[in-house]
C-alpha cells in the first residue's frame, strides 16, 4: 500500500486531498499544528473508506523540529504534499514585521525546511513525488496581498528548482495554483463563482496531476489565462491599478 | 458579508458568515455575537436559516464511529445525506428516511424534522435519532434522546435551530441488499382515483405522486403515482450488476448553468412540461427497477435546477391537512390554486401517516407541495390557501416557508404557544438563536 504524507492536514484543501488519497486505497499521515483537530479528521477517514491514517503534530515555523518530525514517521511515504500556508493580514504587515516574518516563515522558510528533508530522502530512495500548494497570488505582487504574494512567489521558484534537481532521480515535482477556493480561508468573503473552485476539485487535480507527473497545475482551466493576463499588464498601467 | 440565500433564492440578504470545526470554536463564536441561526447546505426553501449573523455548518462534518453490526451511526450535523450514501450504500446500509433531495446536512434533517416518501410506515427523521448533543447559547452542550432530556430533545426535532445548535447525532442506518428500488408507477386520471390509489398502497414503504395542479374539470388532479420497495438480490436481473448490486455507476450530472430570464417558465411551457410528463406514462401499472437515486433525487442530477425560476425566486407552498378532511379539502384548495393557473410543474401528493411529536410538521393526512415562482399574485394567493388550510385543521411546513404570517402559525401549530415560551426561556442571555423566519412568524421578537 503506497502511503502519502500531508503537511498541514487540517486545512479544506488538505482534507479533500486525504480523503481523495483514501478512496484510491492510499495510506495516510496527516500533519498538522493542532492534532487535536486530527483526531475527527482521521475517524471520519477510517469510517469513509478504511483508510489507515497516522496523525502526527508538526509545526511548520519550528524549523529545527523538521528533521526529528520526518525521522519518526514509521512508513517513509510515496508522496508528500504541502498544503499549510499562513494568508496573514496585509495591512497589518506593513507596520507589524512579526506579521510579515510569520508569512514568510510559514508559506516560505517553514515549507522549504521540510521539502529538502523530504526530499533528500526521496533522492536517495530514487522515488516518489512532492506536491507543493502554492497560489496564484505568488504570479504577480499586488497591493492587496504582495507579502502572501512574495512568499509564494518565493515558494514557486523553489519548487522549480527542486523539479529541476531532481528530475534526473526519478523524483517528481508538481506546483498547485489553486486559484479561488471556498474554504474557511475565503468563507466570509464573496468569491466570483465562475472563478471560485470547491476543495474537493483541487484534490481531484492534485491526485490526477500527480500521477500524470504535471509540472504546474491550476484548478479551473480560466486561471491559466487570467494570470497570464494580469502576468503581462505593462507596469506602468498595472502599477495605477486597485488590485 | 456574503449574499445568502436558501434554495427559493426568496430572499436573498447580505450576512456575515461564520465557520466551525470544533464545539469549542463554535463557543467561542457564541460568545461575540448577539443573534445567529446556524446555516447547514442551504436547502431550506425560505428564510429558515437566514439572518444577519449565521454559523455555516458544512465544514463540521466529520463521520465519528460506525457500528457495522447494528448500523450505528453517530456523525457531525454538517454532514450531508449524500456522503452517508456514498459511504454506506455500497456496505449495504440506506437512510432510514430520506426526503427528495439528498443535498442536506443532519443538522438540517433533525431542525426540520424532515420526512420522506416512508413517512406512513416510518415517521420523520427525527423519529430515528437515538441521541445528540447540542450547544446551547452559553456554549454549553445538552446530551438529549427521546429518554434523556426529553424536554430539550423534543424542542430541538422540528425545532428550526430555535433552542441551540446540533453537534453530533446518532441514529440507525436500515439494512438494504441493493442499491435498487422496485417501482410501480400508475397513472391515475383524477383526484378521486389517486387518493385510493394512496389509501391501497399503505403496505409499501415508499409512495408519492406527481400531480398536474395545471389540469381542470374533471381531469382536476391527474396524477402519477409512484411506489416502492428496496429490491432483493434476487430481482435483480443480469444487466442489473448482479454482481455488484450495491454499486452504482456513476450517473450523468446536468446542471442549469445560468439563471433563467423570469419569462421563461411561464403557463404555456407548464402546461406543455405536465401534458408531456402526463402522457408519458400509459394508462395503467408498470413496474421497473431503478437505481436509489433515480427514484429518490430526481433532481439532483441537475444541478441549481433552482435558477430556471429566474432572478425573482420561487417559494414551495407545502400543507397538509388532517386525513378526515382530505377528500373535500384537497379538492376545495387544489380547484383554487388550478384556477389560479399560478402553479408550476413540480407538485407533489403524499399521504402521511400518524405523527404526535411536538413541534413538526407532519400528521396524518394528505400534503400538497407545489412550486410557484414568486409574483405578487401569486403571494395573494398564498393568504387565501392560508386560510383554507387552517379551516380543514392543517398547516404549512416551515422548511419551505418564506411568508406565512405570525396569526396563521401560531393558529395551526397547537404547540405554537408554549414552544414560543421554552425558546425564549433557553434564548435568555446571549446570544440569541434567531432566523427571519421565527422573528416573522413571531416565534422570537
Amino acid at each position: 500500500m503506497k502511503n502519502v504524507l500531508i503537511l498541514g492536514a487540517t486545512s479544506d484543501i488538505a482534507q479533500a486531498i486525504a480523503k481523495k488519497y483514501a478512496a484510491e486505497g492510499w495510506s495516510l499521515t496527516l500533519a498538522a499544528l493542532e492534532p487535536g483537530l486530527l483526531g475527527p479528521i482521521a475517524s471520519d477517514l477510517e469510517i469513509r473508506g478504511d483508510a489507515t491514517v497516522q496523525t502526527l503534530e508538526f509545526d511548520a515555523l519550528d524549523f529545527s523540529s523538521h528533521r526529528k518530525f520526518y525521522e519518526s514517521i514509521e512508513t517513509k511515504p510515496d508522496a508528500a504534499i504541502c498544503v499549510f500556508g499562513y494568508m496573514g493580514d496585509q495591512d497589518k504587515a506593513r507596520t507589524d514585521f512579526d506579521e510579515v516574518a510569520r508569512t514568510i516563515g510559514v508559506n516560505f522558510t517553514g515549507a522549504v525546511s521540510i521539502l529538502n528533508i523530504v526530499a533528500e530522502d526521496f533522492e536517495k530512495r530514487g522515488s516518489g513525488a512532492i506536491a507543493g500548494v502554492s497560489s496564484v497570488a505568488g504570479d504577480r505582487g499586488r497591493q492587496s496581498n504582495y507579502t502572501y504574494g512574495s512568499a509564494k512567489a518565493g515558494f514557486t521558484a523553489y519548487l522549480s528548482g527542486l523539479r529541476n534537481r531532481l528530475a534526473k532521480s526519478g523524483v517528481h515535482v508538481m506546483t498547485v495554483k489553486p486559484g479561488f477556493v471556498r474554504t474557511k480561508m475565503t468563507e466570509s468573503l464573496e468569491l466570483p463563482a465562475a472563478l471560485t473552485a470547491e476543495p474537493v476539485q483541487v484534490a481531484d487535480v492534485v491526485f490526477q496531476g500527480l500521477e500524470k507527473k504535471r509540472n504546474t497545475v491550476y484548478t479551473l482551466w480560466m486561471w491559466r489565462w487570467v494570470m497570464l493576463v494580469i502576468r503581462h499588464i505593462p507596469e506602468f498601467i498595472f502599477k495605477k491599478m486597485k488590485l | 458579508m456574503r449574499k445568502m440565500s436558501d434554495w427559493g433564492n426568496y430572499p436573498v440578504i447580505d450576512a456575515e458568515v461564520f465557520g466551525f470545526e470544533t464545539p469549542e470554536e463554535l463557543k467561542t463564536r457564541l460568545g461575540s455575537l448577539d443573534k445567529v441561526i446556524a446555516y447547514g447546505n442551504g436547502r431550506s426553501y425560505g428564510d429558515a436559516s437566514l439572518q444577519e449573523n449565521m454559523l455555516l455548518t458544512r465544514r463540521f462534518n466529520k463521520l465519528l464511529s460506525f457500528d457495522e453490526t447494528t448500523g450505528e451511526l453517530c456523525c457531525q450535523a454538517g454532514v450531508m445525506l449524500s456522503e452517508i450514501l456514498e459511504v454506506f450504500v455500497p456496505r449495504g446500509w440506506f437512510l432510514p428516511v430520506t426526503p427528495g433531495t439528498k443535498l442536506i446536512t443532519v443538522g438540517g434533517a433533525i431542525a426540520a424534522d424532515v420526512h420522506g416518501k416512508n413517512h406512513h410506515k416510518e415517521g420523520a427523521f427525527g423519529q430515528h435519532i437515538i441521541s445528540m448533543d447540542v450547544m446551547r447559547n452559553d456554549g454549553s452542550i445538552v446530551t438529549c434522546s427521546p429518554l434523556e432530556n426529553a424536554d430539550f430533545f423534543n424542542l430541538t426535532v422540528g425545532g428550526m435551530g430555535l433552542a441551540g445548535v446540533i453537534l453530533h447525532a446518532t441514529f440507525r442506518l436500515h439494512p438494504i441488499e441493493t442499491a435498487y428500488i422496485r417501482e410501480e408507477t400508475i397513472r391515475a386520471a383524477n383526484l378521486a382515483e389517486i387518493m385510493d390509489c394512496f389509501e391501497a398502497s399503505d403496505d409499501w414503504t415508499y409512495s408519492v405522486a406527481w400531480i398536474d395542479c395545471l389540469a381542470k374539470g374533471d381531469a382536476m388532479g391527474r396524477s402519477i403515482m409512484m411506489r416502492g420497495e428496496h429490491a432483493r438480490a434476487a430481482e435483480l436481473v443480469q444487466h442489473f450488476r448482479k454482481g455488484a448490486p450495491l454499486n452504482l455507476k456513476p450517473g450523468l450530472k446536468l446542471g442549469v448553468p445560468v439563471t433563467f430570464p423570469n419569462f421563461a417558465l411561464n403557463k404555456l411551457t407548464m402546461n406543455a412540461f405536465n401534458f408531456a410528463y402526463y402522457n408519458k406514462c400509459r394508462p395503467g401499472t408498470h413496474t421497473r427497477v431503478c437505481d436509489y437515486n433515480s427514484f429518490f433525487y430526481p433532481l439532483d442530477a441537475i444541478a441549481n435546477w433552482n435558477r430556471i425560476y429566474g432572478t425573482r425566486g420561487f417559494t414551495q407552498y407545502q400543507f397538509v391537512i388532517p386525513k378526515a378532511a382530505g377528500r373535500e379539502g384537497m379538492g376545495t384548495i387544489l380547484s383554487r390554486i388550478t384556477e389560479s393557473g399560478l402553479g408550476s410543474f413540480l407538485a407533489v401528493l403524499k399521504l402521511f401517516g400518524e405523527q404526535q411529536s411536538f413541534m413538526s410538521f407532519p400528521m396524518a393526512g394528505y400534503t400538497l407541495a407545489l412550486d410557484f415562482p414568486i409574483s405578487l399574485k401569486a403571494l395573494e394567493l398564498f393568504k387565501e390557501l392560508d386560510a383554507m388550510v387552517a379551516d380543514f385543521g392543517g398547516r404549512l411546513y416551515l422548511a419551505k416557508d418564506s411568508r406565512m404570517d405570525a396569526e396563521m402559525f401560531s393558529k395551526t401549530y397547537p404547540n405554537a404557544d408554549e414552544f414560543k415560551q421554552a425558546i425564549t426561556m433557553l434564548n435568555e442571555g446571549a446570544p440569541k438563536f434567531e432566523s427571519l423566519q421565527s422573528k416573522r412568524i413571531g416565534i422570537t421578537e
